[in-house]
């Protein structure tokens, strides 16, 4: 089973490569010179205990950090085919932004109904005819696993949904795009077993259609959902390779101390 | 010690610090008391006053010498249109401000010395703005004493309150919903206009009721830039029968405004006036509390709509 998926990953391709990619908040330096890459149409996910920069990592992928003042990249992250470094300061973030969606911590849908919380991706992207937007939402609500759900009440607010549903709808919104990388930011947090149980069967089946890079808190939903983990520590990435063999023997020591439960 | 002296003490201490209990209530209450009573007495005596001259001839006739004959129509149509040209000015400007503040400004000194000017300029008596008005509306750019050159200076008195508002409806929104709409590719523009500002309109427009509430009663600046007194015809109609049906002619008229109508009854030695005083103060406080409920039922529908 283990060769299998050896095999598997090598056949993959990259989707995206990080080459000497270090973060700066201000003088305070986040990320120190990481190297790794992500797999197409695979799941890769990002562990370490809190403050270890996982999800300052994430957010490098879609250039949130342009948001605030003060923050500085170092190195490149390769998109492939294109061979695009997304972190060029001569590429709009809005661009990447367009070609990489996230999906956060909390539910964050807008305060308006669950159609135009899908439909607005689209919106910002100059679709205006009804035919289209309605096609790419329910296609978006069904892949999200929700369209069932809301299909007679597509008209009210989204957030009269459960926080499960209201995830759910913002992985939809997320999707109704295309994006080419999919990135969570511990999807699960803020939700109940049951619901996070829902949002993870639905990124395994997603990854057909998308490449995903997940951070999670919880050993088990990384070993559950992943092909690929990447352990980081204090900004540094520690150990980086197939799930399996992360968790059944890493080659890094820590990595073994936080898997195990030793600390974290 | 024993356990039973023990209890006794802590009682006995309760007993002395709960006394500061009672002190506080009854000084609080008087005071409140003060307040209360002071403002039902007035407001009690302008209506015993006020309300027997309240009727439709009040409000459609022209001061007059003869007080039992005297009315506020010039007053109520100059004070509405005051306060069209109010809105018109600050509405536009004090959102801009304020979303370009929060949102587009770079975080530096410069920024940072205008927000707290805007912020102490709320607090500039309303003469100051009467005076600047008078120099720069009147004379300098020559609007002269018209309706227009006083609406801008109400506007201007209550820019800073319109600006603090949005500002604080705005950073009310939470950042989740900020990041939400930027990372599904949206520009600041749409961000701004597809979400922020329509998830701060009521807030917003609750700053610009309380705005407008305290520029209808302001009466400083607009005796400062030359209202008239005692106005006997009505501005130019803004709209025409003829082509092209809207008018603005009556921005350049003179006019006269609630407050000073008021003042200038108030300050006639004959009894009848002062009874005119009262029943034209009576609609500027129903006006002003009008508003102000107006504004208080949009925060409590926006309270119910929105929930972060």
């Amino acid at each position: 089973m283990h060769e299998s998926i050896v095999t598997n990953a090598a056949l993959t391709q990259y989707k995206s490569e990080v080459r000497d990619l270090s973060f700066y908040y201000g003088e305070f330096n986040a990320l120190k010179n990481i190297n790794m890459a992500l797999h197409e149409k695979q799941v890769t996910a990002l562990i370490g205990p809190s403050g270890c920069g996982k999800s300052t990592f994430l957010r490098c992928f879609n250039r949130m950090h342009d948001l605030y003042p003060g923050n500085r990249y170092v190195g490149d992250i390769i998109l492939h085919p294109d061979n695009v470094n997304i972190l060029a300061s001569n590429v709009d973030p809005i661009e990447v932004r367009m070609r990489i969606s996230m999906v956060f911590q909390k539910p964050n849908p807008f305060p308006k109904s669950i159609y135009e919380n899908v439909a607005y991706g689209l919106r910002v992207r100059g679709v205006r005819q009804r035919a289209v937007l309605d096609e790419k939402v329910e296609e978006a609500l069904r892949d999200a696993a929700l369209w069932d759900e809301v299909k007679d009440r597509l008209n009210q607010l989204a957030f009269n949904l459960s926080g499960g549903q209201q995830q759910r709808l913002c992985i939809a919104r997320a999707l109704a795009t295309d994006p080419e990388i999919l990135l969570f930011d511990e999807p699960t947090s803020a939700l109940d077993p049951i619901a996070t149980a829902s949002i993870e069967e639905l990124i395994t089946d997603l990854k057909d259609k998308v490449t995903i890079l997940i951070v999670t808190h919880n050993m088990q939903q990384a070993a559950r959902v992943s092909d690929y983990t990447a352990y980081m520590y204090l900004g540094e990435l520690i150990e980086f390779g197939v799930t399996d063999t992360i968790f059944i023997k890493p080659k890094n020591k820590q990595t073994e101390d936080y898997i195990t439960g030793r600390f974290g | 010690m024993s356990n039973a002296d023990k209890l006794h003490e802590i009682r006995a201490i309760i007993v002395r610090h709960k006394r500061w209990d009672l002190v506080f209530m009854v000084v609080g209450m008087f005071a409140l008391m003060i307040a209360v009573l002071t403002f039902t007495v007035l407001f009690t005596q302008m209506i015993i006053d006020g309300m027997p001259r309240l009727s439709w001839d009040f409000f459609t006739s022209f001061p007059s010498r003869r007080p039992g004959s005297a009315g506020i129509l010039s007053a109520w149509v100059g004070t509405s249109l005051v306060m069209l040209v109010t809105i018109a000015a600050a509405v536009p400007m004090g959102i801009g401000a304020g979303v370009y503040l929060e949102e587009y400004a770079p975080k530096n000194l410069v920024t940072e010395i205008i927000e707290i000017n805007v912020t102490n300029l709320a607090g500039v008596p309303s003469i100051i703005y009467g005076l600047l008005a008078l120099g720069l509306f009147v004379y300098q750019l020559g609007f002269g004493q018209s309706i227009l050159s006083a609406g801008l200076a109400l506007a201007l008195l209550i820019l800073p309150v319109v600006i603090v508002t949005t500002r604080e409806s705005i950073r009310a929104i939470p950042v989740a919903i900020r990041e939400g709409a930027y990372a599904l590719g949206a520009t600041k523009w749409q961000t701004v206009s597809d979400h922020l500002i329509p998830y701060s309109a009521a807030g917003i427009l609750t700053g610009i009721i309380i705005g407008l509430a305290r520029a209808i009663g302001e009466t400083a600046p607009i005796i400062t830039i030359g209202a008239m007194t005692f106005i006997a015809f009505l501005p130019p109609s803004p709209v025409q029968t003829d082509f092209p049906f809207l008018s603005f002619e009556w921005l350049m008229s003179p006019f006269t405004v609630m407050p000073i109508q008021m003042f200038n009854w108030v300050s006639r030695p004959e009894e009848a006036f002062q009874l005119n005083a009262a029943a034209a103060g009576l609609v500027l406080v129903v006006m002003t509390l009008a508003m102000n409920a107006f504004a208080i039922y949009l925060r409590y529908r926006m309270r119910k709509k929105i929930k972060w």
